[in-house]
């Protein structure tokens, strides 16, 4: 069971989506998890042939760590190797350690009859938790045997899909977790700063004029791909912090905060945010708000990001106070666009100004290197076409 | 296209936006944005969506004539070409 976040400590098996027997290529899509957040679609993070499924799709909820399935030639397929945006900060997981489960012994059965049955059978049935009362026996004097094992799981009902009143619960439950760890872990410091948005706007507005309505972009890209270029200038804001030190990271996979309709929040990553065109960002963006609301996302894209962005200016927020995402070492926020009074050349003119705020760990920087990246972030944005 | 029809389809295509969205419970005449809570990007394929329904291309200009279901009625019934 991965581990995709800092806030998730079980997950369940929802839907494999390969069978044993077949080959896996690095990077595929291997099975479907549920997360506290959302249907996550895991990916392989090495090659080989599923030789095994150790957990069938179930109800119960499995503690990270806990081997799904094995591939052949790769050993134990417990959890992909500890990401960084995934290891607590202070005591990472052991992904290989075989994890205690939730007690899930059926109860005994005062008068139960002696269960015949084969010795690989019996250890298949415990890893599946199927009862051996309810397996029907086919082998010699009714003995269970792997086989019937294996049907009986396959015949096991499909998990119960959980109400929504419960996702929203789990959910809350594992932001309350990220959060509280981050404010008890992590030593904030805040700066902002008011930047001019003008010509960044006029820029987007004058590029969207000659687009069709499916290729337009939002303010709100512009801001992401400002952000991870002043990344590379303030690297040191772009990572994370384990095992007590601070690790930076050469990609910059921005996490986008994405509310969900229901109530919480998922923050994927966009992978190389500083190396994509506007248009490819846009579109990437628009894919993962859409998978983000349905529930589809995939493993990397919860482990992977290095900073978080949040813009909520849409409903009038002025000003972001972020909390970090443990381990990461920073979160920039937006508020809305204002038009106010700035003096520009001595002259008190109208123009659109956002305020943009840096949280990041004190362990890390200071807020001098903090300032610094903001001063980068305001000045690229006064020249949006190179963007 | 007759009015009804049209607020029909500006309903499905919101519908996909919003799929908790109840008709019932619209005001036609109030604020689609505070109504159910859609930020830029759900707006943006609100008008991706009206778009592809209704084969009339919005410009950004026109976003603030879409303020309500009223609003794209009106908005859609003047572009939209005659059956």
């Amino acid at each position: 069971m991965p581990k995709l976040g800092a806030d998730m400590t079980e997950g369940r098996v929802v839907e494999w989506l390969k069978q044993p027997g077949e080959p896996i290529a690095r990077g595929e899509v291997v099975l479907v998890i549920e997360t506290d957040k959302a249907n996550v679609e895991v990916e392989s993070w090495t090659e080989g042939r599923l030789e095994k499924i150790l957990v069938a799709p179930g109800d119960e909820w499995l503690p990270v760590g806990t081997p799904l399935a094995v591939i052949a030639g790769e050993g134990v397929v417990a959890a992909p190797p500890p990401s960084p945006a995934a290891a607590p900060a202070t005591a990472p997981a052991p992904a290989a350690k075989p994890p205690e489960r939730r007690p899930a012994a059926p109860p005994p059965r005062a008068g139960a009859e002696r269960v015949h049955v084969s010795p690989i059978a019996r250890k298949r049935a415990d890893e599946l938790k199927l009862d051996l009362a309810t397996i029907v026996g086919t082998g010699s004097d009714g003995r269970i045997t792997l086989d019937d094992v294996e049907r009986a799981a396959a015949a096991r009902p499909a998990a119960k899909p959980a109400t929504p009143a419960d996702k929203q619960q789990r959910m809350r439950e594992a932001i309350a977790a990220a959060m509280a760890r981050s404010k008890r872990e992590i030593p904030h410091y805040y700066v902002g700063t008011t930047i001019d948005l003008s010509k960044a706007l006029a820029w987007l507005a004058a590029a969207n004029a000659k687009r069709s309505v499916t290729e337009r972009l939002l303010y709100g890209v512009l801001l992401i791909k400002a952000t991870a270029l002043a990344l590379r200038e303030v690297p040191e804001l772009n990572g994370f912090f384990v095992n007590g030190r601070a690790e930076r990271r050469a990609a910059i996979h921005v996490g986008v905060a994405i509310s969900l309709r229901g109530g919480g929040l998922v923050a994927p990553a966009l992978l190389d945010a500083d190396k994509q065109p506007l248009d490819a960002l846009m579109r990437a963006l628009q894919d993962l708000v859409q998978r983000a609301r349905a529930g589809s996302l995939r493993s990397s894209e919860m482990t992977e990001p290095t900073v978080t962005v949040t813009n909520l200016g849409e409903r009038g927020v002025e000003t972001v106070y972020g909390v970090i995402y443990p381990p990461q070492l920073a979160l920039v926020g937006f508020g809305a666009v204002v038009e106010r009074p700035w003096v520009v050349g001595g002259e008190v003119l109208a123009r659109p100004l956002i305020n943009a705020t840096l949280s990041a760990d004190h362990r890390a920087t200071d807020g001098h290197r903090g300032a610094i990246f903001l001063d980068a972030l305001a000045r690229l944005l006064q020249e949006p076409e190179k963007l | 296209m007759k009015n009804d029809e049209i607020r029909a389809r500006v309903l499905e295509v919101l519908a996909r936006i919003a799929p908790e969205l109840d008709p019932a419970e619209l005001a036609p005449g109030e604020n689609l944005r505070d109504q159910l809570d859609v930020d830029s990007m759900d707006f943006l394929n609100f008008v991706i969506g009206l778009h592809q329904a209704f084969g009339v291309e919005v410009p950004e200009t026109d976003y603030r004539k879409l303020l309500t279901l009223d609003d794209c009625v009106t908005y859609l019934a003047a572009k939209v070409k005659p059956a």
